[in-house]
């Protein structure tokens, strides 16, 4: 075999490898999504059943069944809601941790990272009670504001790192013709950065989208998002397999594809901007 | 004047975090120390140690604890030791190598209860679910994961969820690794296994101390996919920490337990922090 054969047989091999796995890892979400258009007998059948005739009634009893646009609708609200409260508090500190850096700066940053280390379990007796008492248990307002301050070192985080890596001359010539840090802000800084703070957001509602604690004890049926509304599939009413599919793949959907378009973000906002 | 404008712009977000972090955390602490159940309002007397002895000695304390610590190690094994693999894997080119990054990755945007039901519905139910129908194919008899094995069936949901960031991470820095040494190595006669482990592995010590750091700070606060698919049954089998003090406040009513279950996941989060940081804290600069 001469050498470009056993070169092209090794990446024949990496890739028959690397598909056979994504394939594997992939497996319970495709199933999910092609028995949410199954009946529910041709859901439970042995053996699988991979052809089908597709139905599309799981989706309007699910709707009829818990109301999934109102469920839909409070996780767009929470979601979007919580991020963009988020941004607008977190946008001032990172700019000002970035552009003028004091000596306590770095403290300030780690403090801030630790502050996701203390476990939510810890706290949920007094949020719980604290929610009760000012009317904000079950209601969609009360899980904005958790929403909020849950990925608020996260999101400073992230906002930090795109604003450090901004060219200093162009700041030093505004500064120059006299704009203060709030027009340095408002007018140099946020255009430039629009993508930066775009994927910072993006994955905010990822992360609050799926975010399941906080939503599971502290809602009920008014305020629950999907998170919550598909833990009610939890205990089977007789067949239901279909059904719960097709809530599942309409809750994920949406997210999963949102997700691939700002993988590279998410890891950057996840390991706090160690690993880019 | 310029200094106290910047203090000005920090503001909200630190002493929003800090009361988000001082005042729940007060509270759970005072809470401790009193008798406090929500069934009985009106005695809240103060009792000391009482409840941290009454949570110490539940009989599934010590039963979560080690759940806990169990579902956090194995869980760190598998995504670590196969999310090197498997980004080592797909770092080289081949046919359709985007498609794979994209399936690959996907687990990781499924929501924990939607996780956890399929896990415990379609893949492992013991008659109609995947697993089953396989094990009978090849002639075995089907296994009841969620009873059988349901700490075991939970630390397979919980990697399958995390995996996917592993990689995700992984194959973002071996992107950054230098071809040129690699390169080098290889004209000085090294094999594939010589390339990974001398110059791959070191090259991903920092990336995997923090995927490390990351994923333990979430597997510690695993709840929702016990929640939705074993309810920490059959007994305290798949109970960790956070599902225990759960059960103690929303179930029992209890909020003086609870809160002193709740000091101590805070003091293990604390314990298990300070060795990560120890271990892996000189890979991580800021």
């Amino acid at each position: 075999m001469t050498l470009t054969q056993q070169r092209k047989l090794k990446t024949l091999l990496v890739g028959l490898a690397s598909w056979t796995v994504a394939l594997l890892l992939f497996f319970p979400i495709f199933w999910m999504f092609i028995t949410s258009f199954k009946t529910e007998l041709q859901a439970i059948s042995v053996p699988p059943q991979l052809f089908f005739e597709p139905t599309f009634e799981n989706f309007s009893i699910v709707q009829e069944r818990s109301d999934y646009l109102k469920h839909a609708w409070n996780s767009v609200v929470t979601s979007f809601g919580a991020t963009l409260l988020a941004l607008i508090i977190a946008i001032p500190a990172a700019y000002s941790m970035a552009f003028f850096p004091g000596k306590k700066t770095k403290d300030i940053l780690l403090w801030m990272l630790s502050t996701k280390m203390l476990p939510a379990v810890g706290v949920l007796v007094p949020i719980y009670i604290l929610s009760r008492d000012y009317g904000l248990l079950d209601s969609k307002l009360g899980l904005v504001i958790i929403f909020t301050l849950m990925n608020l070192p996260i999101i400073v985080w992230m906002l930090f790192s795109y604003f450090k890596d901004l060219p200093k001359e162009i700041l030093e010539a505004a500064r120059m013709d006299g704009a203060t840090p709030w027009d340095e802000m408002v007018r140099v800084v946020l255009p430039l950065s629009v993508g930066g703070i775009a994927s910072t957001g993006l994955l905010s509602i990822v992360l609050c989208w799926n975010e399941a604690f906080w939503s599971l004890n502290l809602t009920a049926s008014e305020a629950a998002p999907l998170t919550a509304m598909i833990a009610s599939y939890s205990s089977p009413e007789g067949l239901f397999w279909a059904k719960l599919s097709a809530a599942s793949t309409l809750a994920c959907a949406p997210i999963v594809i949102f997700g691939w378009f700002c993988q590279k973000q998410l890891v950057q906002g996840l390991t706090f901007g160690a690993v880019k | 004047m310029k200094r106290s404008i910047t203090r000005l712009l920090m503001a909200p977000s630190v002493i929003l975090l800090l009361a988000w972090m001082i005042v729940p955390l007060s509270m759970t602490i005072y809470f401790s120390t009193i008798n406090y159940n929500l069934l009985y309002p009106g005695r809240n007397n103060f009792v000391g140690w009482m409840n941290f002895e009454f949570f110490i000695t539940d009989p599934g304390f010590w039963i979560a604890i080690s759940n806990t610590l169990i579902l956090l190690i194995s869980v760190l094994v598998i995504t670590v030791v196969l999310g090197v693999a498997l980004s080592a894997l797909i770092d080289k080119p081949f046919y359709g190598r985007n498609v794979v990054r994209v399936l690959l990755i996907s687990p990781f945007f499924i929501m924990p209860t939607v996780n956890a039901l399929i896990w415990k519905n379609m893949m492992m139910n013991p008659v109609y679910g995947i697993f089953a129908w396989i094990s009978q194919t090849l002639g075995f008899e089907p296994i009841d994961w969620l009873s059988d094995y349901p700490l075991m069936s939970v630390i397979i949901m919980v990697s399958w969820q995390w995996l996917p960031f592993a990689i995700l991470v992984f194959v973002t820095a071996l992107q950054s690794q230098d071809t040129e040494q690699k390169e080098a190595a290889q004209m000085d006669g090294a094999n594939g296994w010589h390339i990974f482990r001398y110059l791959t592995i070191p090259h991903l010590a920092r990336p995997i101390a923090v995927v490390v750091m990351i994923e333990t700070i979430f597997l510690l606060a695993v709840f929702a996919e016990i929640y939705v698919s074993t309810g920490g049954g059959p007994g305290y089998d798949s109970t960790n920490l956070a599902y225990l003090i759960y059960n103690q406040a929303l179930l029992q009513y209890d909020v003086g337990v609870a809160s002193a279950g709740g000091l101590f996941a805070v003091i293990l989060a604390n314990i298990v922090a300070f060795f990560l940081i120890r271990a892996v804290g000189k890979n991580l600069t800021v």
